[in-house]
C-alpha cells in the first residue's frame, strides 16, 4: 500500500549514512549498533505491517547515557530518531525511514526495585508489560494495563502511546498508572518526571510525554503503580441475538452504575475466528457475545453478576455461561487476546480503533457494517465494549492491491463515523502514520497548532519520529 | 483595586486576551477564588471564569458531563447526586484553611488539580477529565481531547492543562468522567499507633484485595478535631471500604481481623465516614482562622513519617497523613521553613511541597510552588510559551515569582 506518504528523507543526512554509522559505532559498546542492509530488515516495519522502510541504522543502547549519547550527536547533525520497543504498534508508531536511526530499547529489560510498601515498580524501558506483573504475581500484586500484546510489547512503548487494555474500565490506561519517567530529550539532556509519589509538582509534563508517541523524548526508565490483585475474578459469556442487543445491554449496565472490571464484545465473525483458534467454549448459535468480568469477594461477585443477568435479560440475552474453573476463565481470555493473530491466520485485515460514547454503540456497529459492505469486504468486530473503543478487523487479500486500497478507504470511513458520532479515532492504538492524514477530520487548524507547537517545545527540530501523528502538510517550519 | 474581566462568552473571552496581548497587559487567571491565596501579581488584571456558567451535557448513562469552567461545584455536584454518581477524585474545599470566601468552580477544581483520599483507587482530577475547551495567550479558541474515556488522538494537552494554576490557558469548558456513589461506606480505627506503626498497618491494609479507598493517618494531636471528636483516644489510623453493602460488610470482616494485631479496633458507619472523609479532604484541622504556614506535601507514602520525624527535630510542626491522597499536611508553627523541608523532601526520595497558606508578606516572599530541576525548568517555561508566547498569563507555578 501507498496511500500514506513519509517525508522525503533528508539528502544530506543520507549523502553521510557512512559517516554516521561510524560515528555511531564509535559512541556505542560493540553489537549495539544494526547497519546492514539485511539486518535491518526486521527494523523495516511493525504490526502495520502494510508500509515498510529500511532505517539508516539501529542503535541499540544499554544504557540512559548510551541513548542521550546516541540523541545528543542525531541533534547535532540533523538525524531523524525513531524509537523503538517492542515494534508491536499497530498505527505504524515504530516504522522508520532511509534517513532514520531507530533506537531499540530492547537490550534494557531490567526490573530496577520493586517496592510494596510503596506500591511501586521501577523498570527499564524495553521491559514487558507482562514481565511486570509476572514479577510481583506471586507476592499478590499486578501491573493493571494489559493491551493484548502484552506477552511482547514493552513499558516504554505502552509509554509512547498511552496504551490501554481489557481491564482499564476500572484501572484505567497507562497514564494513569504511570508515576514516573527518566527521559531523554532530543538534545541529549536527561530528565526525571515523577517518581513515587502520587503527584510531581509543576506542568503535568509526564502527562503529555505519556502517549507523546515517542515524538517528545525517549523514555528510558519508568515507575509504575502495582495493585493488589483481587480476592477473585471471574469472567461470564452472554450471548445475544444481534450486535444491537449487545450493544445496547453495554450502555444499560454503565448506566445503572455498575462497572466491572471489563466488558468485551465479538460479532459472530470474530466468534468463529477466535473459537476455532483458542476452543474457549464461546457459544456457537449466537450473533453476538459480550465477555463480561467481575471481581472481588464472592458475595460481591454474585451481587454484580445477579445485576448483570438482569439487565441483560432485558436484551433478550441466549446464552449466560459462567466459567467454571480457572482453566475455563483462563481460555476465555486467551481466545479474546488471540484475536489479532487468530484473525491473521485467515486473512489480512486491519484493525481500526476509534473510540465512541457508549450510547452510539449500536449505530457505529450498524454504521460499520454498511460502509464495510459497501466495500464490498468483511469485517469481524472485537472490542472493548465497556468503554465505547472499538475495533473492527477489516479483513481483506494484500496480494490484491485494489481490495487493499479499498480496506484502507472503508476503515477510514469508519473513523469519520466514529468522530461524527461524538468519539474519537484512537483510543489506544496511537495515530502513527496510520490514522495521521485524518487527524484534521477531529480538530481544527487551531486545534492542531497547538499541539504542534507544544510538541515543537520538547523537538524544535522535529527530529523525533517526524513522520506521525501530524499531517505532514500544514507543519511550522523547523 | 486590580480591574477584574468576567467576560460572559467564550468569544468575549478570546477578545479580551488578544486585546490585552495588543496592550501588554498581564492577566492573573482564576475561577471562584477560593483556591488563589495569592493576590494578583503586580499590575496583573483578574481574568475570571465565573462568568462562564452552566451545565452544558449530563449524559448519567455514559458516565460523562460538559460544563462551562465557572459553574459552581457545588451545582455540579448537586446535579451528579440526584443520578447517584459523583466525581471520584473528591475535590477539595481550601475555604476553611485559606479563610478565603467565593464560590469554587468546577475549572478552578481542575486548573488545580484539586484531588483527595481517594487519589490511588480513582486518581487524580487529572485522571477524571476527558476534555477541555480554553482561550490560549494568543487568543485563540482551542479544545483538546473529548468526552470519550479512551483517546490517544495527539498529545494529550488535557493533562497539561489540569493542574496548570492558570499558567497556559483561561479554561472555558470541561468535560469529565463520573462514577456512581457506593451504595455505602464504612472506616476502620485503628487506634494508638505511633506514626511508624501506623504506616506498617497501612502497607499491610494496601497489600489485601480489601479495596482500601482511602487511608489516613491522625496523630494524637488533631484526633480530637475531626469527626466532633468521635474517634476514640489515642491516634486514628482510619481505613474507608466502599462498594455494594453485601461486600463492604465481608471485606470488613477480613480488614478488622488484620488490623487486630495492629491495636484496638472500632468502626464508623456511612454517616460519620461521610464526615470524617471530607475533613480529611479539606484538611480540616487547620481550618484554625490562623495564618500559620500550612503546606501540602506529596511524597510516597512511607516516605511521609520519616519526613515528619526529621523535621520535628529541627521545627514546631504538626501533621497528619492523607496516605491515598498521597498527601502529607503539615502545619508549621511559626516560619514556613521552606528550605529545611525542602532539603528533607529531597532526602526522603523526593516529591513536592506547596505551601497553601502564611502570613500575606511570608507568602508573597516564599517559593509557594516546588522549584523545578534546572531541564524541567526550563522545558516547562517552553511548554508555556507554546500557549504564551507573550507571558500574558502570570501565575506562580510556571517562571516563579512573578
Amino acid at each position: 500500500m501507498d496511500q500514506i506518504g513519509f517525508l522525503e528523507p533528508r539528502a544530506a543526512v543520507l549523502a553521510r549514512r557512512r559517516e554516521i554509522v561510524v560515528d555511531l559505532l564509535d559512541l556505542l559498546p560493540e553489537g549495539c549498533l544494526v547497519h546492514e542492509p539485511r539486518e535491518l530488515v526486521p527494523f523495516e516495519t511493525d504490526a502495520f505491517v502494510s508500509y515498510r522502510r529500511l532505517p539508516l541504522a539501529v542503535a541499540l543502547p544499554e544504557t540512559t547515557e548510551q541513548v542521550a549519547a546516541v540523541l545528543k550527536y542525531c541533534h547535532r547533525y540533523g538525524v531523524p530518531v525513531v524509537p523503538r520497543g517492542a515494534g508491536t504498534s499497530l498505527s505504524g508508531g515504530a516504522i522508520p525511514q532511509e534517513d532514520a536511526v531507530v533506537v531499540g530499547l530492547s537490550k534494557m529489560s531490567r526490573i530496577l526495585e520493586v517496592d510494596y510498601a510503596n506500591r511501586t515498580a521501577t523498570v527499564q524501558a524495553g521491559v514487558t508489560n507482562l514481565a511486570i506483573s509476572d514479577a510481583v504475581s506471586a507476592d499478590g500484586y499486578f501491573y493493571a494495563p494489559d493491551p493484548s500484546s502484552q506477552l511482547a510489547c514493552t513499558i516504554g512503548g505502552n509509554i509512547g502511546m498511552n496504551s490501554g487494555g481489557a481491564h482499564c474500565l476500572k484501572y484505567g490506561v497507562t497514564t494513569n498508572n504511570l508515576l514516573g519517567v527518566k527521559l531523554v530529550l532530543i538534545d541529549g539532556t536527561i530528565i526525571e518526571l515523577g517518581g513515587k509519589a502520587l503527584d510531581a509538582g509543576g506542568l503535568d509534563l509526564l502527562g503529555v510525554v505519556c502517549g507523546g508517541e515517542g515524538q517528545l523524548g525517549i523514555v528510558t526508565e519508568a515507575t509504575v503503580r502495582l495493585i493488589a490483585k483481587p480476592e477473585g475474578a471471574r469472567p461470564v459469556l452472554f450471548g445475544f441475538d444481534s450486535s444491537e442487543e449487545a450493544g445496547a445491554c453495554v450502555a444499560d449496565v454503565i448506566g445503572a452504575g455498575i462497572i466491572p472490571v471489563a466488558i468485551e464484545f465479538m460479532d459472530k465473525p470474530a466468534i468463529e475466528i477466535c473459537e476455532a483458534f483458542a476452543q474457549a467454549g464461546y457459544p456457537m448459535d449466537v450473533e453476538a457475545l459480550l465477555i463480561v468480568e467481575v471481581e472481588g469477594s464472592e458475595a460481591e461477585m454474585e451481587a454484580m453478576l445477579a445485576s448483570i443477568i438482569e439487565i441483560a435479560g432485558g436484551h433478550g440475552v441466549k446464552v449466560v455461561k459462567e466459567s467454571q474453573s480457572a482453566t475455563e476463565a483462563a481460555l476465555i481470555w486467551k481466545g479474546r487476546k488471540s484475536a489479532f493473530g487468530a484473525t491473521g491466520r485467515i486473512a489480512d485485515y486491519i484493525c481500526m480503533d476509534g473510540t465512541v460514547p457508549l450510547g452510539q454503540l449500536s449505530h457505529v456497529l450498524r454504521g460499520t457494517a454498511e460502509i464495510v459492505a459497501k466495500y464490498g469486504l468483511r469485517v469481524a468486530n472485537v472490542f472493548h465494549a465497556g468503554d465505547g473503543n472499538m475495533h473492527p478487523l477489516i479483513l481483506f487479500n494484500a496480494n490484491d492491491p485494489e481490495e487493499a486500497a479499498k480496506a484502507e478507504a472503508a476503515g477510514n470511513d469508519i473513523l469519520k463515523l466514529c468522530v461524527d458520532a461524538g468519539g474519537c479515532l484512537t483510543g489506544e492504538h496511537g495515530v502513527g502514520i496510520e490514522k495521521r492524514d485524518l487527524m484534521r477530520h477531529q480538530y481544527s487548524d487551531v486545534d492542531l497548532a497547538q499541539q504542534m507547537a507544544v510538541r515543537a517545545a520538547f523537538d524544535p527540530q522535529w527530529l523525533l519520529n517526524p513522520s506521525k501523528v501530524f499531517p505532514l502538510e500544514g507543519r511550522p517550519a523547523a | 483595586m486590580t480591574p477584574i474581566h468576567q467576560p460572559l462568552s467564550e468569544e468575549a473571552a478570546a477578545r479580551l486576551v488578544q486585546a490585552a496581548a495588543l496592550s501588554k497587559t498581564p492577566l492573573a487567571i482564576r475561577g471562584g477564588g477560593t483556591r488563589s491565596l495569592h493576590a494578583a501579581p503586580e499590575g496583573a488584571e483578574q481574568f475570571s471564569s465565573r462568568g462562564l456558567s452552566g451545565i452544558l451535557a449530563y449524559n448519567p448513562a455514559e458516565m460523562t458531563m460538559t460544563a462551562r469552567a465557572g459553574t459552581p461545584l457545588e451545582a455540579v455536584e448537586a446535579a451528579l447526586a440526584e443520578k447517584r454518581q459523583m466525581l471520584a477524585f473528591e475535590p477539595n474545599d481550601l475555604r476553611g484553611v485559606l479563610g478565603t470566601s467565593g464560590i469554587p468552580t468546577i475549572g478552578g477544581v481542575f486548573a488545580t488539580n484539586a484531588s483527595g483520599p481517594r487519589r490511588f483507587t480513582a486518581g487524580a482530577a487529572r485522571d477524571s477529565l476527558l476534555g477541555v475547551r480554553f482561550v490560549n495567550g494568543r487568543g485563540e479558541v482551542v479544545k483538546a481531547g473529548g468526552r470519550v474515556m479512551k483517546n490517544v488522538t495527539g498529545l494529550d494537552l488535557v493533562k497539561l492543562l489540569a493542574g496548570s494554576h492558570g499558567s497556559l490557558a483561561l479554561l472555558t469548558e470541561v468535560t469529565f468522567r463520573l462514577l456512581p456513589m457506593p451504595e455505602t461506606a464504612v472506616t476502620i480505627v485503628v487506634s494508638g499507633l505511633n506514626d511508624a506503626e501506623a504506616a506498617a498497618a497501612m502497607a499491610t491494609a494496601m497489600s489485601m484485595s480489601v479495596e482500601v479507598s482511602g487511608a489516613a493517618h491522625l496523630p494524637e494531636s488533631v484526633r480530637g478535631r475531626f469527626a466532633g471528636g468521635a474517634l476514640p483516644d489515642g491516634a486514628a489510623t482510619v481505613l474507608r471500604l466502599e462498594g455494594l453493602a453485601a461486600s463492604v460488610a465481608v471485606r470488613a470482616e477480613k480488614l478488622v481481623a488484620a488490623m487486630a494485631r495492629f491495636g484496638a479496633v472500632s468502626r464508623f458507619d456511612a454517616e460519620t465516614t461521610l464526615r470524617l472523609w471530607r475533613e480529611i479532604r479539606d484538611g480540616a484541622p487547620y481550618a484554625d482562622g490562623t495564618p500559620r504556614p500550612l503546606w501540602r506535601v506529596s511524597v510516597a507514602p512511607t516516605a511521609g513519617q520519616q519526613l515528619v520525624a526529621a523535621l520535628r527535630l529541627e521545627a514546631g510542626v504538626d501533621a497528619f497523613y492523607d496516605w491515598q491522597g498521597g498527601l502529607v499536611w503539615l502545619r508549621m508553627e511559626a516560619d514556613p521553613e521552606t528550605t529545611l523541608l525542602r532539603r528533607y523532601l529531597k532526602a526522603v526520595g523526593g516529591g513536592h511541597a506547596t505551601l497553601l497558606r502564611a502570613r500575606p508578606e511570608v507568602l508573597a516572599a516564599a517559593e509557594a510552588f516546588q522549584p523545578q530541576a534546572e531541564a524541567v525548568a526550563a522545558l516547562q517555561a517552553r511548554v508555556k510559551a507554546s500557549f504564551d508566547p507573550d507571558g500574558l498569563f502570570r501565575s506562580r507555578m510556571v517562571g516563579g515569582q512573578q
